[in-house]
């Protein structure tokens, strides 16, 4: 066991460092930038109307003279004792806006990944056991055509059919227009973050489809599969091939976490859903550096997350693996 | 299937015939695609019209194929761009070995941890948005995938008993990686090129929705299906149909063709 916990320290050493290295790529990008956060936010008109001492005051508000070194290190102190700084769009702290705008967007993320994950890999698994056969050549081609579709195009389809032609669901934001907080529903919520979430699933699909076919094909076509036919075994789908799909399932299933955000970007602008991925446009267009700076360090923490969770589960699924880590 | 040979490179030739006609017809079409008149705006779609107008009546047809020998283009040159990235990263990284070698392994964990829409929307600020901006974002994020495989290839060939032998006859390394090396990683190379072309475009279409490419004043894909979110609830479902259907299928062609040239290079599966 303390070779796992070992492991795991090694893990957890290395995603820090990674982190580290994101949130010092990401700010040296965003420091490069040409934009003037005055010239985004205030306009060049207002700032010509302005004394010259509105104008020094804007500029230290959004830190346009301080050197770049002494900004992150005061970031990154700030950072290490949970503190993500000011966003300067909305004007609340960084973590406050991240933890309102995740929460709105989580069960959107998670909705998704269970749902492209379980079809990705049942149609992947129908795909692969017919392999060569018109269900395996559907499944393909609809994950090829899939796979070619861009996100939010699909989801501006689904609004024109559902919410404009049908009028069966809305056609934006989270919540009905002008309703107090408290008095939604929270069928109305389900209503409104059901073609978000749809789009979101249909999207992730096709990748995670067409890896595990692959697999199986792969297993299908091993020695002891055919041993297994020779003699006579029944039910090889269920006692060989999702045993040894399992682990590379288990890698696609974690590995998709990053393109299911990366997704939610695009379909949260298209729905106006005020979650996680909507707060991360607003803040590159507006030039608020911390809350970008926020978001993108929160999303690959959840991404390296996601890895590490797969590497750790490697051991619960195979027993080859833990054995393996037992000796070594 | 003895004839997939024959098959896919139908297949690809074809779609370079088509690649090639969408550039010129976008250049031809660029004028029509950006002039304006108010007599014929709004119109559904028409023997005239087959794509419709927008609400300043201009040809969406005109627009689309003008809008999609952009992408095509933008396309083009960050998947080239991106992919001889991951072939110089990938051969370094694995016949350097040592700090290189973790160097480069560590940079493709931070650029796969974050998001691709996020990281090109970084990188695209940090150009000051546009076309530089998108095409630099989408070229410095879709390398790692490509230089990981390269580097796998490369690990393997060093150990190869030709490569091993003209080491120890003393070929110099430039001559070594160019006349021993580079062969071998060619196949490779083309079919990752070809597979980063939909992603490449794809993710362009999305930043440029998005706001952090392409300016409005150019008739891209992404500006035109962002322009049409704004008409959607007014019913005009052309404005977003067409061009996206259009995109779609410019996509799917290269996915297929990069689909089949990846099964014939693979020795498992070329013979089937």
């Amino acid at each position: 066991m303390s070779h796992r916990l070992q492991f795991t320290v090694k893990k957890l050493i290395r995603m820090a460092l990674l982190l580290l290295g994101v949130s010092l790529t990401a700010f040296l990008l965003m420091d490069a930038s040409p934009l003037d956060p005055l010239q985004t936010n205030v306009g060049q008109a207002a700032l010509g109307a302005m004394s010259p001492e509105q104008v020094a005051r804007l500029e230290a508000y959004w830190g346009v003279n301080t050197p770049a070194a002494e900004r992150y290190l005061s970031w990154l102190g700030g950072a290490l004792r949970g503190d993500l700084g000011v966003s300067l769009l909305y004007r609340r702290p960084v973590l406050e806006v991240i933890g309102q705008r995740l929460s709105a967007s989580l069960g959107l993320l998670i909705f998704a990944w269970a749902l492209s994950g379980a079809l990705g890999l049942a149609l992947g698994i129908l795909a692969g056991a017919s392999r060569g056969r018109w269900t395996d050549r559907l499944i393909r081609g609809g994950c090829l055509l899939l796979s070619s579709t861009p996100a939010f195009w699909l989801a501006l389809l689904l609004l024109i059919v559902f919410s404009v032609w049908l009028r069966v669901l809305p056609i934006g934001l989270a919540v009905p227009i002008g309703a107090a907080a408290d008095s939604v529903t929270l069928l109305e919520r389900l209503r409104h973050a059901l073609l978000p979430a749809v789009t979101l699933s249909i999207t992730g699909v096709s990748g995670i489809a067409l890896h595990t076919r692959e697999k199986v094909v792969d297993v299908l076509d091993s020695d002891y599969i055919l041993f297994a036919r020779a003699r006579g075994e029944e039910r090889i789908l269920r006692r060989h091939v999702l045993r040894n799909v399992a682990l590379p399932a288990l890698t696609l299933q974690f590995a998709s976490i990053g393109e299911i955000i990366g997704g939610s970007v695009l379909v949260e602008q298209v729905f106006s859903y005020p979650g996680l991925g909507q707060a991360a446009v607003s803040a590159g267009l507006g030039g608020d550096m911390p809350l970008l700076l926020g978001i993108t360090v929160t999303t690959a923490a959840i991404v390296f997350g996601g890895n590490l969770a797969a590497d750790l589960l490697y051991g619960v699924v195979d027993p080859r693996i833990r054995r393996g880590a037992a000796r070594g | 299937m003895s004839n997939r040979r024959k098959s896919t490179l139908i297949w690809l030739s074809l779609s370079g015939v088509l690649l090639c006609a969408v550039v010129l017809a976008g250049a031809l079409l660029g004028e029509r695609a950006i002039t304006a008149d108010f007599t014929r705006k709004n119109l559904p779609p028409c023997p005239a019209f087959p794509f419709g107008t927008d609400w300043m009546g201009r040809d969406m047809l005109a627009r689309t194929v003008a809008g999609l020998s952009l992408s095509i283009r933008v396309g083009a040159l960050t998947a080239l761009a991106s992919a001889v990235l991951a072939l110089a990263l990938g051969t370094a990284s694995a016949a350097l070995g040592g700090w290189v070698d973790g160097a480069v392994s560590w940079t493709i964990d931070l650029v796969m941890g974050i998001p691709h829409i996020l990281l090109i929307i970084l990188i695209s600020i940090a150009c000051g948005r546009g076309l530089w901006g998108v095409t630099a974002g989408v070229a410095l994020s879709h390398w790692p995938a490509l230089a990981r495989l390269v580097r796998g290839e490369v690990l393997q060939l060093r150990e190869a008993p030709w490569l091993r032998m003209s080491r120890r006859l003393g070929v110099p390394p430039g001559r070594l990686l160019w006349n021993h090396l580079l062969p071998h990683l060619l196949p490779q190379f083309l079919t990752g090129l070809i597979l980063q072309f939909p992603h490449a475009i794809l993710h362009e279409a999305g930043v440029t929705f998005l706001g952090f490419g392409l300016s409005p004043e150019q008739p891209a894909i992404g500006v035109i299906l962002s322009e049409s979110m704004g008409y959607l609830a007014a019913g005009r479902w052309w404005l977003a149909l067409f061009p996206g259907l259009a995109l779609v299928g410019v996509v799917a062609l290269f996915a297929l063709v990069g689909e089949r040239l990846r099964l014939l290079l693979a020795p498992a599966s070329a013979q089937e």
